[in-house]
């Protein structure tokens, strides 16, 4: 599909559109509907999007799986920091309010996007292996 | 840093899974492992004595009151399935090390150990949490991580039988979370404890009925109760030696004990209720369970499918305890949950050890023909496991027999004696199968070089067959805890 004009040309329009839309999913999770499991999907989708027109090895380059594959442990483990802060900071496992001691209620925001990010990561990275290994299957010269 | 206890013998072995997964490094995530189930077990035994000396403990995750927030709560019966999971998943750890560098492949094993971890996690989660959604995530997290594991078997049949157990375990949780749905929709908590007060009053309506069923239907399939049985075996015996291991003592046991945790605390079940329906289903489940599987494992040749049948009969054992419906009968089930660990993960430990001398990954029982001579320590070790099986005198079987009779003599059940006494005779069956081609058969596999028996795993299974033993005499350990068990789940018990 490299070939083709229109295809490649959209593709590079939409791709930042449908990451500022993960974003947008991401930050509005605090409010509503949203947050780190669908803007993952949707981050992982442009991913997938721009793979379909230049190809797999093109994003290869740009994100190898030796990457990915340390990105999903630490969408985990910065979820679980969050709690070990919390810890530390003398409160129970995950107990936002204390990352900001002044204002507990602006802890309890900073805990929810930390952790969300955190998700937003792991699912991303998650969604990306998955197609990988699909889409790899029974290629010759495939890493 | 102590009342964090019940929120870092979850958070570890998460925490710990993540940076094993980040450092795939073979040692490092072995040590990690071990010292994660470590600080897990000694955790375990802190909340249990702090529960025996100031009640139960109620731990608010994230600082939010239940029963709005997640409640994490301990109590004896939860102790005792924490301590048995950490301590069977440091013991497989240190029994294990060479053996999962021969089964699994170099660059799985960081992840290998990663999945352990997590599977951890999520058995640890299901016992401590008080929450029925929670129970649902981390029932979710440990399964996962546990058809993964089943997967890494070298055998291809792994595959399939991590997907078939994927499918029903799946629908399992499934009905499971439909049932909690219901219960949320009738009573709008999801907190056990709040639940249990709140359902007082409706508890004879048709929605706590089918949500009841529904749960109990999700559960058995995930316990591997007798129909339903069907994922077991192949999972049990595709899977890697270790993580046989380590699933056959603490998976269906930490569903058996959410099964409790819902007919006890959610539900109100007590004592003397046997005439209930779902009472009469279980006892036919159980009872057929314990039939059925000691039929198969008898006519099975593959032998860790013999002693994944036998597990499909000695959850029945479990399960029989709950449809006696008293004291002894509920204390025989719930010491049985630690005694069957102890032997069946004695009994797969044995296996794999032998496996991995003969360099054989299904054993048959045609390769054990003549070991009795060429490794008189794995065979006088298995004699002694399976003879705990059989309920001999003297044995930790022999223990949960002695109670389930109680139960069911108290019942005037005296039809159920003897089936339990003709079902000790199946095992005998297939155990004296075992030990006639261990003892009497002509050595089929001279001229084989085997590997040496490394060291830890000598120890591990002495030190597990010998308490076998050792258990099956002084009781007051096991016992001791699973009488506090049943008074705790069951008040006026």
């Amino acid at each position: 599909m490299i070939n083709n004009q229109i295809i490649r040309i959209l593709s590079k329009i939409l791709f930042p559109f449908l990451i500022i839309f993960a974003l947008y999913v991401q930050f509005h999770g605090d409010y509503g509907p949203g947050g780190g499991f669908q803007a993952g999907v949707v981050v992982a989708a442009a991913f997938v999007f721009y793979a379909l027109v230049n190809g797999l090895a093109k994003l290869k380059e740009i994100i190898s799986e030796k990457l990915l594959e340390c990105l999903v442990p630490l969408g985990v483990l910065i979820y679980s920091g969050v709690g070990v802060t919390s810890w530390i900071l003398g409160g129970n496992f995950l107990d936002y309010s204390l990352l900001d001691k002044s204002d507990p209620s602006h802890g309890q925001h900073m805990g929810v996007l930390i952790i969300e990010l955190g998700v937003l990561i792991t699912v991303a990275a998650t969604m990306l292996l998955i197609f990988y290994s699909f889409s790899g299957r029974g290629r010759k010269g495939d890493s | 840093m102590f009342d964090q206890w019940p929120s870092l013998v979850v958070a570890v072995p998460l925490i710990a899974a993540g940076i094993c997964a980040i450092i795939r490094y073979e040692f490092f995530c072995w040590l990690v492992s071990i010292i994660t189930s470590l600080v897990s077990l000694s955790g375990s035994i802190f909340l249990y004595l702090t529960v025996k000396a100031s009640g139960d403990i109620s731990y608010k995750l994230g600082g939010w009151a239940p029963p709005v927030g997640i409640e994490y709560r301990v109590d004896i019966f939860a102790c005792y399935l924490l301590i048995l999971i950490s301590l069977v998943a440091i013991a497989v750890l240190i029994y294990g090390r060479k053996l999962i560098n021969k089964e699994i492949a170099s660059h799985l094993r960081g992840w290998f150990y990663s999945m352990y971890l997590l599977c951890m996690c999520g058995l640890m989660g299901i016992v401590i949490t008080g929450d029925a959604f929670n129970a649902f995530v981390f029932m979710e997290i440990s399964s996962l991580s546990m058809y993964t594991l089943i997967a890494l078997g070298r055998d291809k049949r792994a595959l399939l039988a991590s997907y078939q157990y994927l499918i029903l375990g799946t629908l399992g949780a499934t009905m499971y979370v439909i049932g909690v749905g219901l219960l949320f929709n009738v009573t709008g908590t999801l907190n056990l404890i709040d639940l249990s007060i709140k359902i007082q009053p409706i508890l004879d309506t048709p929605v706590i009925k089918v949500a009841m069923s529904f749960i109990f239907a999700g559960l058995s399939i995930k316990i591997a109760l007798f129909p339903l049985h069907f994922w077991l075996p192949n999972a049990y015996a595709f899977a890697p030696s270790v993580v046989t291991t380590f699933l056959a003592a603490t998976a269906t046991k930490v569903s058996i004990y959410l099964l409790m945790r819902y007919f006890y605390t959610v539900f109100g079940f007590s004592f003397g209720m046997s005439s209930e329906l779902i009472i009469g289903i279980i006892l036919s489940c159980s009872i057929l369970a314990i039939f059925v599987g000691s039929f198969s494992a008898i006519f099975e040749n593959n032998l860790k499918r013999l002693l994944a049948f036998s597990s499909v009969a000695q959850i029945g054992y479990i399960t029989l305890g709950i449809a006696i419906a008293n004291n002894a009968g509920l204390t025989g089930s719930m010491v049985h949950i630690f005694n069957h660990a102890l032997m069946k993960a004695s009994l797969f430990m044995i296996l794999g050890a032998i496996a991995f001398q003969i360099h054989k990954d299904q054993l048959t029982l045609t390769d054990l023909s003549g070991l009795g001579k060429q490794m008189p320590f794995s065979m006088a070790a298995m004699t002694i496991a399976g003879l705990s099986l059989l309920g001999v005198p003297g044995t930790v079987g022999f223990v949960t027999k002695w109670y389930l009779i109680q139960g069911a003599m108290q019942n005037g059940w005296w039809w159920l004696v003897v089936l339990i006494l003709v079902s000790s005779l199946l095992v005998l069956i297939y155990l004296g199968k075992i030990i006639e081609t261990v003892y009497f058969k002509p050595a089929s596999n001279t001229g084989i070089e085997m590997n040496e028996l490394p060291g830890s795993t000598f120890i591990i299974i002495l030190l597990a067959v010998s308490s076998c033993i050792y258990l099956g005499f002084d009781t007051s350990l096991t016992l001791g805890i699973a009488e506090e068990a049943v008074n705790a789940l069951v008040p006026e018990g």
